[in-house]
């Protein structure tokens, strides 16, 4: 039903091609042979290790699954609970979904290219899973979904595929959580994700990061937007890591269609972070915002964006705010690129440290030096994403003064 | 009770202040004066704490304490509060949450601003695009909420509109005891004496003195301060010769 050969082939070729940015992984030093876990019903969700609980949590998941719609939850190689409850929205595992349905070919590696580099073609060589969630014509999620792709065995490389699809008219909200648990040390994430977002449809995907100090992590993806839809895409990542690299791309198909992608990066001694957007903005009247705060604990962050205007009447904006606690880099990579006339793209980008005057405003009313930085820290990450449904908002503002602590 | 004792400041390496002697007593408010440039916002920053306003010499006591090395926040804590001319925008803050902070988590932040009229700012972000009336709005919320016994008010009239000039003044004197409201029962006598709020104004037009009746005028010129009982006769002799003119007739008169 599905000729999965020629990817395969394809993917054989670049097995060893290095990634256009980031630093080289030699993915030889880690085990992609499939962990067995026993799958979880909806109690024992609620009875896994308080530890284990608390990293779920703070990625967002809700194991008691009152405010989502849908959940699935990977861990290591193995998808141990998925599930969907309301009508017109669907969740499974892609491994399913490949051999059930002849409609994934529509999808499966139609954005992302297989042969992008080695972490594309490994994700096809040795696919552990991943999930497919999809929003049906007109049908709006009353609650986000939920995602969790959980690395427990150290040393793993987890290979995932994800397909998100928002049908015609619909609107469909996700937050994924990708964490480790507390004795993980070192391991390799490689995630691909695919987002067709169709006409006048809305999907907000909101990910959330808990890695450990030794963690690759090398997500893959690609969204593709039709006439009137909107894709808003928000990234927090508040915890150290070795090395993150993505650099995940949009491109605006339709008359009318709007991206934004928002992320918060908060970058710990020893970590190495690379990551940008880029927008292709194709058709008139699209729209496409990036905006970006990072603060450097001692890591190091590169901020790119890349916006590209393709026709007349689009507007697009990059906003790049640094801050740099205790010492660090912060690199900001922004660039603008026009091809036409008519076009309005703009961006602005700025790296600093915390202005005196503002700890010295609030000091005089009281706070003390230490609350008066964590305040302005707090401020400064908090970032108003319109569209943003209640419940995940209140998730990123927790993910922030969870970072509070550690920031300070 | 405040007493400031020739007091010597420097400001990147220039002295901006010298020879400096002040005393607000409990219940009394200073208008102080003095043109452009001449020290009146470095003498605030300076008594509230400011670290790059260095003191070289003289000292400052605040109730009984000498809080000369003291940090802004330590000063902030016994009593001293400041309304600010152009305070720094912090990004993310709200309103709301700046005057839950000055309040400690403990004033209703809906009903302070409904008397500032300023609801419709509660949630934006502290001083992000607010004009000259709505900082100082904001600015007195602030200080609504923080209730300090010694407030230094750095221009609160400029910017503000005439309907909102009311609004300002009345604020001000309600802060600092001088409103003349919920005193019933009591002598003109008794509330004065029960009064225990300081107040330093800094004020170029004197509009302020229509709404809160100052003790004293203080007049700060080339970095000297000089002082008067009436601080209307400071207005109508700078109004008429200037304030070298006014300075020397005042400190010759003396």
């Amino acid at each position: 039903m599905y000729d999965r050969m020629q990817l395969k082939e394809k993917a054989e070729k670049a097995k060893d091609k290095k990634a256009a940015i980031g630093p080289d992984i030699d993915l030889n030093q880690f085990d992609i042979a499939p962990v067995q876990h026993a799958y979880l019903a909806d109690e024992d969700l609620c009875h896994l290790p308080e530890s284990d609980q608390q990293r779920l949590s703070m990625s967002g998941m809700d194991v008691t699954k009152k405010e989502r719609i849908g959940t699935y939850f990977q861990k290591d190689t193995q998808v141990i609970h998925c599930h969907a409850r309301q009508d017109g929205i669907e969740v499974f595992p892609i491994t399913k979904a490949l051999e059930k349905y002849d409609w994934i070919k529509e999808y499966y590696w139609k954005l992302v290219s297989v042969d992008a580099d080695k972490y594309t073609a490994a994700a096809e060589l040795g696919l552990h899973d991943g999930y497919v969630i999809r929003a049906l014509p007109g049908s709006k999620s009353i609650y986000p979904v939920q995602a969790c792709l959980y690395l427990d065995k150290n040393g793993l490389q987890q290979n995932v595929h994800n397909l998100i699809i928002a049908e015609e008219d619909s609107e469909l909200h996700i937050i994924t959580g990708c964490a480790s648990s507390p004795h993980m040390k070192t391991g390799l994430h490689v995630g691909i994700s695919e987002f067709f977002i169709k006409k006048n449809a809305k999907l907000s995907f909101t990910m959330i990061h808990n890695w450990a100090e030794d963690m690759v992590v090398r997500p893959r993806s690609v969204a593709r937007v039709e006439e009137g839809g909107l894709f808003l895409n928000n990234y927090v990542c508040m915890k150290p890591v070795k090395s993150l690299q993505m650099y995940p791309t949009t491109y605006l198909v339709g008359k009318d269609a709007v991206a934004r992608f928002y992320s918060i990066i908060v970058g710990s001694p020893g970590s190495e972070y690379d990551l940008g957007g880029r927008i292709y903005l194709k058709e008139p009247g699209t729209r496409a915002e990036i905006i970006a705060r990072s603060i450097s604990n001692g890591g190091k962050v590169i901020n790119r964006g890349h916006l590209i205007g393709d026709a007349p009447d689009i507007k697009a904006h990059l906003e790049c705010r640094g801050l740099l606690i205790h010492g660090g880099i912060i690199d900001a990579i922004p660039e603008l690129e026009a091809h036409v006339e008519g076009v309005e793209m703009s961006h602005e980008a700025a790296v600093g440290k915390i202005a005196e005057e503002e700890i010295s405003y609030l000091m005089s009313r009281g706070l003390s030096q230490d609350e008066a930085t964590s305040t302005i820290v707090r401020g400064f990450l908090s970032v108003d994403i319109p569209g943003l449904p209640p419940q995940l908002k209140a998730e990123i503002d927790r993910a922030i003064e969870e970072s509070d602590k550690e920031v300070m | 009770m405040l007493i400031i004792e020739d007091l010597r400041v420097e400001l990147s390496n220039r002295i901006i202040l010298q020879h400096i002697d002040l005393e607000i007593k409990p219940g009394e408010t200073h208008m102080l004066f003095g043109p452009n440039g001449s020290g009146k916002t470095s003498l605030l920053m300076t008594i509230m704490g400011y670290p790059q306003y260095k003191v070289l010499s003289g000292r400052i006591m605040f109730k009984g304490e000498d809080i000369t090395n003291m940090t802004i926040n330590e000063r902030a804590q016994l009593g001293i509060g400041m309304s600010y001319q152009r305070p720094p925008t912090i990004h993310g803050l709200k309103t709301r949450q700046m005057i839950s902070l000055c309040g400690k988590g403990k004033v209703d932040e809906e009903a302070l601003a409904g008397r500032m009229n300023f609801k419709d700012f509660l949630d934006r972000d502290i001083n992000a695009g607010f004009s000259g009336g709505e900082i100082k709005r904001s600015e007195l919320l602030q200080l609504m909420a923080q209730n300090p016994d010694l407030m230094l008010f750095d221009e609160p009239e400029s910017g503000v509109d005439m309907e909102n000039m009311t609004l300002v003044g009345k604020t001000i004197a309600a802060l600092l005891q001088r409103n003349g409201f919920n005193n019933e029962g009591k002598s003109k006598l008794q509330t004065k004496l029960e009064r225990g709020k300081m107040g330093l104004i800094i004020t170029h037009t004197g509009y302020i003195l229509d709404y809160v009746n100052a003790d004293k005028g203080q007049v700060l010129f080339d970095g000297k301060l000089s002082s008067v009982e009436n601080p209307r006769e400071i207005l109508k002799c700078v109004g008429e010769s200037g304030y070298e003119e006014c300075v020397r007739c005042m400190t010759g008169c003396n």
